[in-house]
């Protein structure tokens, strides 16, 4: 456990060093600001909460920008190290493989979580000062939660890549790939073979694997059908009805697809030759 | 005194070639062991086996007594220091926070790695980013961090490559201060010269077998290589070879008018002494054969066995 947090501890402090926390906690916050006040202009006084608004535009965000930064950390963290040469060295101490693999991953969840939390904490900050009530908090404070889970999922899909792949551009490469297959390609595919079907193969209960088989849409239908005011405004309505997909099943989906590369990737390691 | 590394038949191979090839090893405590070679004969694939960086295809290795890919091969490391070739670190963080990140894995507190800062002389540069730092500097860094909880057996890949001569003496100070502690000392070195007065044990690997093992002197002997005595004499009889050496010595008259002669190593005493009653004598230079000629001699005749 000591080794875990001495290791966490040295990523954190490499991502304070090396100005990842800075950057990613002023982008998204600088987004997260950007859509709050832009994006509730339509909506004018008619719309309940404004934060709602926002929970559905900074879900959107999280789905696009969450995943990239989350690869971008992590498909580097096992190949770079090879590559310099740092792994050889610090596997020569008395530390199990897998004890570096979950030492750096907390670390660099630690790093995400705290971009998330402050970026958008900030804009949840700015809207409160400015409307002065806090309705809608708690699925405010759901969705950072869940933002931050989806960042765990795609840092250790990151972490399998790294692990496997033996060139640092080939790991670059896959985590693009990853990102692109998630966030854009499959939502695409999934659409038209929906279009195609039109209902008569794919049953209720098909489409439910089929968005928990992408941690992104998973993410999605977790917040933008979480409560009524947010699936009206997302559009969500007519999904969140038909998906039997409750918050517990898309929570264990999105843990599951952490847990799973990350253990791979701790195998993985355990298995490279050196 | 039981071996603190132990090696039987051990072979490891990458695909179809064999990094080490049946090797069977022993160091003792306290001992300096060189493993010299050239480039690709396995030296580091050995101390990466040592270490229990990578599985041996076949054989065993015991290291402090333990298989060191086991659990509690990994405690032993405890007791392990390791310099790789090329030692490499964030650039980002300090030489005192890298030291002190690899103490907390060692479990020694923040006055040890003070301590060793001082020792390799990097206590100036403490808190500034490894970034800045220059080759000889990073590799004082690596060395600092090998001698984190004062090892008793010590693995340094390559250590004096990029150092100039003077922190390559001072380098060579701190190892011998260590074989003085009873610190067994493995190192692997392309500079052979600079290794001669100071290993115990020197290992010559040749594409992954021992071609040969032993101290410098026991080398000597079995390379058979020539002693070679320059002798510098008075005007007159330069450039010519005295007759008293008939029979016991090869002569010859060097470009520079020197006379030299070459002879096995147990005619050397008698050589000595006959060259010493030559009149006009001004100079005798002896040249024992350097680790350097006993390598390129044991490559060249791989018959010569232990």
């Amino acid at each position: 456990m000591r080794n875990l947090l001495i290791i966490a501890d040295k990523e954190i402090r490499d991502g304070l060093r090396n100005r990842w926390i800075v950057a990613t906690t002023l982008l998204l916050a600088a987004l997260a600001l950007t859509l709050t006040f832009l994006g509730s202009v339509p909506t004018g006084t008619v719309g309940a909460s404004r934060l709602a608004v926002t929970v559905v535009s900074l879900s959107s965000l999280t789905i696009f920008l969450v995943p990239l930064i989350a690869l971008l950390l992590a498909y580097d963290a096992v190949v770079g190290e090879f590559d310099r040469g740092t792994l050889l060295l610090l596997l020569s101490y008395p530390v199990a493989r897998w004890q570096v693999v979950i030492g750096k991953f907390l670390g660099h969840l630690a790093i995400l979580a705290f971009a998330t939390a402050v970026g958008y904490g900030a804009a949840a900050g700015a809207l409160l000062v400015a409307d002065g009530h806090v309705a809608g908090l708690a699925t405010f404070a759901r969705m950072i939660g869940s933002s931050i889970l989806l960042g765990a999922v795609f840092v250790a899909i990151g972490y399998l890549i790294s692990a496997i792949v033996r060139d640092r551009g080939l790991a670059g490469g896959f985590a693009i790939g990853v990102w692109l297959l998630f966030v854009l390609i499959y939502d695409m595919a999934l659409l038209g073979l929906l279009v195609v079907d039109k209902g008569r193969t794919i049953s209720a209960g098909m489409l439910d694997a089929l968005l928990l088989l992408n941690p992104a849409d998973a993410f999605r239908v977790l917040n933008l059908t979480g409560s009524g005011g947010v699936s009206q405004f997302a559009g969500m309505a007519g999904l969140s009805e038909d998906a039997g997909l409750s918050p517990a099943v898309l929570v264990s989906a999105l843990l599951l697809w952490t847990v799973l590369p990350l253990g791979g990737a701790a195998l993985a390691l355990g298995r490279r030759q050196l | 005194m039981t071996a603190l590394v132990e090696l039987e038949k051990v072979t490891k191979r990458y695909g179809t070639h064999a990094a080490v090839d049946d090797l069977t090893l022993e160091f003792g405590a306290g001992q300096c062991i060189a493993l010299v070679g050239h480039n690709g004969a396995g030296k580091t694939t050995l101390i990466k086996l040592m270490l229990g960086l990578t599985h041996p295809t076949s054989g065993r290795v015991r290291v402090l007594g333990v298989d060191p890919l086991s659990g509690a091969g990994q405690r032993a490391r405890l007791q392990i220091g390791y310099l790789p070739e090329n030692v490499a670190f964030p650039a980002s963080l300090t030489g005192l926070e890298m030291l002190r990140f690899y103490g907390r894995l060692k479990r020694r507190p923040r006055a040890e790695c003070e301590d060793l800062l001082v020792q390799v002389g990097l206590m100036g540069a403490a808190h500034k980013r490894i970034g800045t730092y220059s080759k000889g500097m990073r590799q004082r860094l690596g060395l600092a961090q090998a001698l984190l909880g004062a090892p008793r057996l010590l693995f340094l890949d390559e250590p004096t490559t990029g150092l100039d001569p003077f922190l390559r003496q001072s380098f060579y100070d701190i190892v011998a201060g260590l074989r003085g502690r009873g610190v067994t000392t493995v190192l692997s070195s392309h500079a052979l010269s600079e290794l001669e007065t100071r290993v115990d044990k020197i290992v010559v690997l040749h594409e992954g077998t021992q071609l040969v093992a032993g101290t410098l002197d026991t080398l000597r002997n079995l390379a058979r290589l020539p002693t070679i005595f320059r002798l510098r004499l008075r005007n007159g009889l330069a450039g010519k070879v005295p007759a008293i050496f008939e029979g016991l010595a090869a002569g010859s008259v060097a470009a520079d008018g020197a006379i030299e002669l070459s002879c096995t190593a147990d005619r050397k005493i008698e050589v000595l002494r006959r060259a010493q009653g030559i009149e006009g004598l001004d100079d005798i230079e002896i040249l024992s054969p350097s680790l350097d000629q006993l390598y390129a001699s044991f490559l060249q005749d791989r018959r010569v066995a232990p």
